[in-house]
């Protein structure tokens, strides 16, 4: 036990008398959750629209008024045909186009049902997606209201070409996505790179020497990085909820549970790729690439899964951060308790023993 | 006792160790000499249980390297080529780390290590990677001594330590040896031989000649001239060609040059002078390992 404490010890003065490990533990995370917070937000303001109105009457004009007097969008043609609206989207003048169709609430009222489309400009797939999401919630708005006053029971069908996604609040979206970017960056990146400078600078040969077991060694390095990496989740959490004012509507044991979970999957992984890498700078290189890309990418944090395409879908599910985002914006924003978690903590669960099994297979007693 | 059997090592193609076997005996000061890539480094690293031989088998005090390789880590200290502590952690946090990795503390075994740890001791709060390269040496060599070790096993220690740190570092050795330690040093310099009690010298995975200093000289060297001349390049090839040649390499400022047959300098003298050689100067020198290594290397390559 004694071995273990100074062994600690040891990758504490590590860390703290590099400057620069230091700065990737602390002021990294800082930067980019304050970063994706403010920057990154993708918040609709004054959105260019255009509209095709084919009935122009009473209820899509109250509509559009609706629309531009919300402060989101900003009216800048009204088009004639659907000729029109490739033009404007290539010539960037809008990043929305509504069509209302014929005889509009006439239908509302004889059908019961009437149909608008909207079309945004998918380039910028995130935003597009923003854009369709407030649309069709003033206009879902709309819709109520006019259920409430007439005693027609109508409907107005918003057809979009993007899928529905719940989470539409600015930088809400991004801190737990953040999140599970700074831990896994933190966790599997900072590991697998302090594991992989021993066997650089020749002290892993000493070590392996050394009456220390493998596990010693392995849980020697993590535990500094368990704990650092939790500290910076709670940080995490603290600037959000005081910059951002985010919310945290589940419980917070819960959470920070989930997010130790997390950060020891994290650490299995980087682990593990120390265990295939020989030097420094493969281990950074796998990490960012099989890490950071992913995370960013294919979890849900920035794109939507659900408008990806299948073959994309099933590479998600394997992506840790997947589970872990899902499990965050569960708990902190819609506030729900284990038992809507639970397949994921289970998934997490599963792979950290995946990898801790398999670092522990692949690592050497020996030196080749 | 190290009993080393027929070990073979491959790095894919190439040969590191060619069926090596030899016995270093308990207490002894062993000597492995041989040029960069001979497989020094390969054959320590096996005895260290660090890496597994293609075949064969090595033994330390009894106990297999595959199969007892957690008892012989125990009673090993090793010191790789590469300065291999933690240059941010200083001198007494290096040593007090390995102390009790090894379940020990600096106090239990000091004794062992005064003698060294003395002369670093001033600059113990100094991180290991700021020392110069002699002390460093003398930081790793404490680190791999302070659990009391069976056997102290070293590669190539002296490798880029100033001559004076190099003669305190033998010195060292012998002190340790006294005390009973079993030592398996490596070197590629040929004047540190004549330092252990017995030398292999080993070239490409061979071990060429196996014996104390003395034996390997008087077995493989009769005698040895050191010539010289002005144009030494030339001297140098003329020699070559001399039939009564067997060796001749340049040893410092002079050429050492020893016969087949017992010979006289007169005949050399006389060739040479034919030759047209300026002054030149033949003169009898003492043979040491490095003219039993060109010539053993000369035979079998």
């Amino acid at each position: 036990m004694k071995r273990f404490k100074s062994f600690v010890l040891k990758e504490f003065r590590h860390i703290f008398r590099d400057v620069r490990t230091v700065i990737i533990l602390f002021g990294i995370p800082v930067a980019q959750i304050l970063i994706f917070g403010y920057v990154v937000t993708n918040e609709v303001k004054d959105a260019k629209i255009a509209v095709l109105d084919l009935s122009k009457d009473e209820m899509t004009i109250e509509i559009t008024n609706k629309l531009t007097s919300s402060g989101y969008f900003l009216l800048v043609r009204n088009l004639n045909s659907e000729d029109e609206i490739e033009e404007i989207f290539r010539k960037g003048e809008a990043r929305e186009v509504i069509i209302f169709e014929p005889e509009f609430s006439s239908n509302f009222v004889k059908y019961g049902k009437a149909n608008l489309r909207i079309i945004t400009d998918a380039s910028d797939a995130n935003s597009a997606n923003m854009l369709t999401n407030y649309t069709s919630a003033i206009v879902r708005d709309y819709s109520f209201s006019q259920n409430k006053s007439s005693a027609v029971a109508g409907q107005i069908l918003a057809q979009s070409r993007m899928q529905f996604n719940q989470n539409l609040e600015g930088s809400y979206m991004f801190v737990p996505g953040t999140m599970a970017l700074i831990l896994m960056l933190v966790s599997a990146m900072m590991t697998s790179i302090s594991i992989t400078r021993e066997k650089e600078t020749g002290t892993m040969e000493v070590l392996l020497v050394s009456p220390l077991k493998p596990a010693q060694i392995i849980i020697g390095k993590v535990i500094p990085y368990v704990i650092l990496s939790f500290g910076n989740a709670i940080s995490i959490l603290i600037l959000g909820y005081f910059v951002f004012g985010l919310p945290v509507n589940g419980p917070l044991g819960l959470l920070l549970a989930e997010s130790l979970l997390f950060i020891m999957m994290a650490l299995s992984l980087g682990i593990f790729i120390s265990t295939i890498s020989k030097s420094q700078q493969v281990a950074m290189f796998i990490s960012m690439f099989a890490l950071m890309l992913p995370t960013m990418l294919l979890s849900g944090f920035i794109f939507p899964i659900e408008n990806m395409p299948e073959v994309l879908q099933w590479l998600c599910n394997v992506m840790p951060p997947k589970y872990y985002i899902t499990i965050v914006k569960n708990i902190m924003l819609k506030g729900t308790g284990f038992e809507f978690v639970w397949f994921e903590t289970l998934v997490l669960l599963g792979m950290t023993v995946f990898f801790i099994l398999l670092s522990i297979y692949k690592f050497k007693i020996r030196l080749d | 006792m190290v009993e080393i059997n027929n070990i073979s090592k491959n790095y894919g193609k190439v040969k590191a160790l060619d069926n090596v076997s030899f016995t270093v005996n308990t207490g002894e000061l062993f000597g492995l000499i041989g040029p960069d890539g001979a497989g020094k480094t390969s054959l320590l690293r096996i005895i260290t249980t660090l890496i597994l031989a293609n075949s064969g088998s090595v033994k330390v005090f009894g106990l297999d390297v595959v199969k007892d390789y957690k008892k012989i880590r125990n009673i090993t200290g090793y010191m790789p080529g590469k300065f291999s502590l933690y240059q941010d952690l200083s001198v007494e946090e290096n040593l007090s780390f390995f102390a009790s990795v090894f379940g020990t503390t600096i106090q239990e075994n000091y004794h062992l290590i005064k003698d060294i740890y003395v002369q670093i001791e001033p600059f113990k709060t100094r991180p290991a990677g700021k020392l110069s390269g002699g002390m460093k040496q003398k930081l790793a060599l404490s680190c791999a001594l302070i659990h009391k070790p069976e056997i102290l096993v070293l590669d190539e220690p002296t490798t880029g330590v100033d001559a004076v740190s190099r003669k305190e570092f033998w010195a060292m050795l012998k002190n340790l040896k006294k005390i009973g330690i079993t030592i398996i040093v490596s070197t590629p310099y040929m004047d540190e031989a004549a330092l252990c009690d017995r030398v292999a010298l080993i070239q490409q995975g061979k071990i060429l000649d196996l014996d104390s200093p003395e034996g390997i000289i008087n077995r493989n060297i009769q005698e040895i001239f050191e010539v010289s001349a002005k144009d030494m390049y030339r001297l140098k090839n003329d020699i070559s060609s001399y039939e009564n040649t067997q060796s001749v390499f340049l040893f410092g400022r002079v050429l050492h040059y020893s016969p087949k047959n017992e010979s006289s300098a007169k005949d050399l003298e006389e060739y040479l002078k034919n030759k047209g050689h300026l002054n030149l100067k033949i003169e009898k020198g003492s043979p040491g390992i490095e003219d039993c290594f060109m010539k053993l290397m000369n035979t079998n390559g």
